[in-house]
């Protein structure tokens, strides 16, 4: 039984860590709070139905395949949407936190209805490859669906590519020069505006890997994103805003009490417990778990 | 701009507003003749719950176009007068005293959520309504102004626990989503199982639109249940059976049985994944008498081939029928003698013979419990005779 629980937990906790990586990087390096952004990972689901769509159509015999393609393709799909969203939107607000929030979440209601005008306004189903159909059988009693261990793997993965990307490259050093002094960072001759520009599609990409990995887990609806957006935030806020580390620890953190709380007590109260224990901790750490000293 | 522009410039900016502002209500159908009788439809065409009402409405307007093709009721032909309760309950309230103050419509057909029901049932009461509910629901309830077409609970859930208890076993794992119907319904299956003595397993209730189960899932492998009865509503429930099916609960061949999906849902959560499940409900597309037939088929040929019946839409759909055939037997629209009229009313409905009970606004009602195949039509395991409709079981 532990070691179920130990994996449910370990499973939550990389859905948690996909959904939030995205945001942590708009809100956190950015200061954009994207209220779209749950939108953004319908349009990776819709991406992957999409491309399931197609592979049965044209290329039957692949099917085992599509999967990791339609994760790939929601990712380019999001983030070009997110670069161009920025590029038309975002990038006249960045002074005035408050407007984005109000534009971004309109531009999330916008995504919503187009959803349901033209793709479907009732739920998809994103068929499922064989191969992650089916339960790795530890012992009689302990057993862990495929699926789940797939979306673990995609987390980590994801995790470290995006660590290689912002410690280990050029563009990543720049994102992070913007990040700690923008003023300075201008000075010295940093493109500023390409640098806001492929962050903030970065991490709409992120969302759209999150939101393809969900396909395997849930239905893809035009107001899927409103249920994942209020974890994420929880997320994201819960673990220090500006800071990556801080969003994985409490993504773990979470991820975990979420589980045993629901073990232990009912569904709608362990999510009651959750935010108390959130409201606890940001009473009495107001920048988060994990905040980062800076002086302002 | 100059100014006069500026006037045109407000002038076709104000046509516009209007224009958008004008949309609800559609008055179907165009070009009524001078008898017409208003009836309202009311559901949620927006928002989270359109998903389940936009076909309910669609069944609904199958009825008025078949009784209008017969020469309409008492000769009038009927102008349904649809209106978007937006899945909001106080716009439900808000637009059920439009529909009988400024439209006078003669009845209406609508909600799908007992809180719209709960929201609307105080105007429909003052007002001196007359509402026609087409959902499945939890009982407790017989007001003046409303018919009730769908099961209560006597002949959904208690008859569901009474034959899973017979034929499949004795611990039930107990799961819903968190609001009144699915609490009141386990409430009832647990009250049925200590009267007969099977044992609860687990009790878990989930936020609406919860997607994350597998603690539930955890549960349920510990505590290793005969039987899960599924009161998950909406799109939880597409979550709820794809991780049931991944952790192979379904195949290991524990009886899982839903009170909430109907063949509607179904095509939404993936049939792979429901193959092999149980449902209660009154109604299967899949029943073979002529009524349902020509229901299914005329269903198929006015939205699609692809589209699919289910209890709610049927239990709509006699509804509008059943409306029809009490105005013409009280010869009069006036609320309190079509109800009058409606009691012992039968009719051959596509769920076979059903009648309303002589007192309480409910239907009597045969409970049919299915399995779901592949194809995500049900199988028929189990009918029971007509249940005499009982809102307030004694228990």
């Amino acid at each position: 039984m532990f070691a179920l629980q130990a994996f449910t937990g370990l499973s939550v906790f990389s859905i948690l860590m996909l959904m939030a990586l995205g945001l942590a990087i708009v809100f956190g390096l950015m200061g954009v709070i994207n209220m779209a952004h749950g939108e953004l990972m319908a349009m990776g689901a819709y991406a992957t139905y999409g491309t399931s769509v197609l592979f049965e159509a044209y290329f039957p015999s692949l099917m085992s395949i599509y999967f990791i393609v339609g994760v790939v393709l929601a990712f380019f799909a999001t983030s070009v949407f997110g670069y161009f969203l920025e590029r038309s939107l975002i990038q006249f607000l960045y002074k005035r936190p408050l407007d984005t929030m109000l534009a971004t979440w309109g531009v999330g209601l916008i995504l919503q209805q187009l959803y349901r005008q033209f793709i479907n306004p009732r739920p998809v189903e994103v068929p499922t490859a064989s191969w992650l159909q089916g339960v790795w059988q530890v012992s009689e009693d302990v057993s862990f669906p495929m699926s789940r261990i797939f979306i673990v793997g995609l987390a980590f993965l994801t995790a470290t590519l995006v660590y290689l990307f912002l410690y280990r490259t050029r563009r990543g050093l720049l994102i992070r020069a913007v990040t700690q002094n923008r003023g300075m960072s201008g000075a010295i001759g940093i493109n500023q505006k390409r640098v806001d520009a492929y962050t903030f599609a970065l991490g709409c990409g992120l969302a759209g890997i999150a939101g393809s990995s969900f396909t395997m887990l849930a239905s893809t609806a035009p107001d899927t994103g409103q249920a994942y957006i209020v974890d994420t935030f929880i997320v994201v806020v819960f673990g220090g805003v500006e800071s990556l580390l801080g969003t994985i620890m409490s993504a773990f953190f979470i991820g975990q009490m979420q589980t045993w709380f629901e073990f232990y007590l009912s569904g709608s109260m362990a999510r009651a417990g959750i935010l108390l224990l959130v409201i606890a901790v940001l009473y009495f750490r107001p920048n988060g778990l994990f905040a980062t000293k800076v002086r302002r | 701009m100059s100014d006069r522009n500026r006037r045109k410039f407000i002038k076709t900016s104000a046509m516009a507003a209007a224009a958008t502002a004008l949309p609800m209500p559609f008055i179907w159908p165009k070009g009524a003749s001078a008898a017409t009788v208003k009836m309202g439809i009311l559901h949620s065409l927006t928002g989270t719950i359109a998903i389940a009402e936009k076909s309910v409405v669609d069944s609904e307007l199958l009825a008025v176009e078949e009784i209008n093709n017969a020469g309409g009721v008492m000769g009038q032909q009927i102008e349904a007068v649809i209106e978007d309760g937006a899945s909001d309950w106080p716009t439900f309230a808000e637009k059920a005293r439009k529909l009988i103050e400024k439209d006078k419509v003669a009845s209406v057909m609508g909600c799908y959520t007992s809180a719209s029901r709960k929201a609307v049932l105080p105007v429909f009461e003052k007002l001196k309504g007359l509402l026609y509910y087409p959902t499945y629901y939890e009982g407790l309830e017989i007001s003046p102004n409303i018919m009730y077409t769908a099961q209560e609970a006597t002949q959904s859930s208690i008859a569901a626990t009474e034959w899973l208890y017979e034929n499949r076993g004795k611990s039930f794992f107990l799961v819903g989503s968190d609001y009144i119907w699915p609490r009141t319904t386990i409430k009832l299956c647990k009250i049925t199982l200590d009267r007969l003595g099977g044992t609860v397993a687990g009790e878990n209730y989930y936020p609406l639109g919860h997607i994350e189960f597998s603690s539930a899932i955890n549960k349920i492998k510990a505590t290793k249940p005969d039987v899960i009865v599924n009161c998950v509503v909406g799109g939880s429930n597409v979550a709820f059976f794809k991780q049931l099916k991944a952790a192979g609960i379904i195949d290991a061949g524990t009886t899982v049985l839903s009170l909430a999906v109907s063949e509607e849902e179904v095509s939404g959560i993936g049939s792979e994944n429901t193959a092999g499940t149980l449902t209660c409900m009154g109604y299967f597309q899949s029943l073979s008498n002529p009524t349902n037939e020509k229901y299914v088929s005329a269903f198929k040929k006015k939205y699609g081939a692809n589209r699919v019946t289910g209890d709610t839409l049927e239990c709509a759909y006699i509804a509008v029928h059943l409306w029809a055939m009490a105005a013409e037997k009280a010869q009069s629209f006036d609320v309190e003698k079509v109800v009058a009229a409606s009691s012992g009313l039968e009719i051959d409905a596509p769920e076979g013979k059903v009648k309303f009970h002589t007192d309480n606004h409910h239907l009597w009602k045969h409970a049919r419990i299915g399995e779901f195949l592949p194809d995500g039509q049900a199988k028929m395991l189990y009918e029971s005779p007509l249940i005499e409709p009982d809102p307030f079981p004694k228990l």
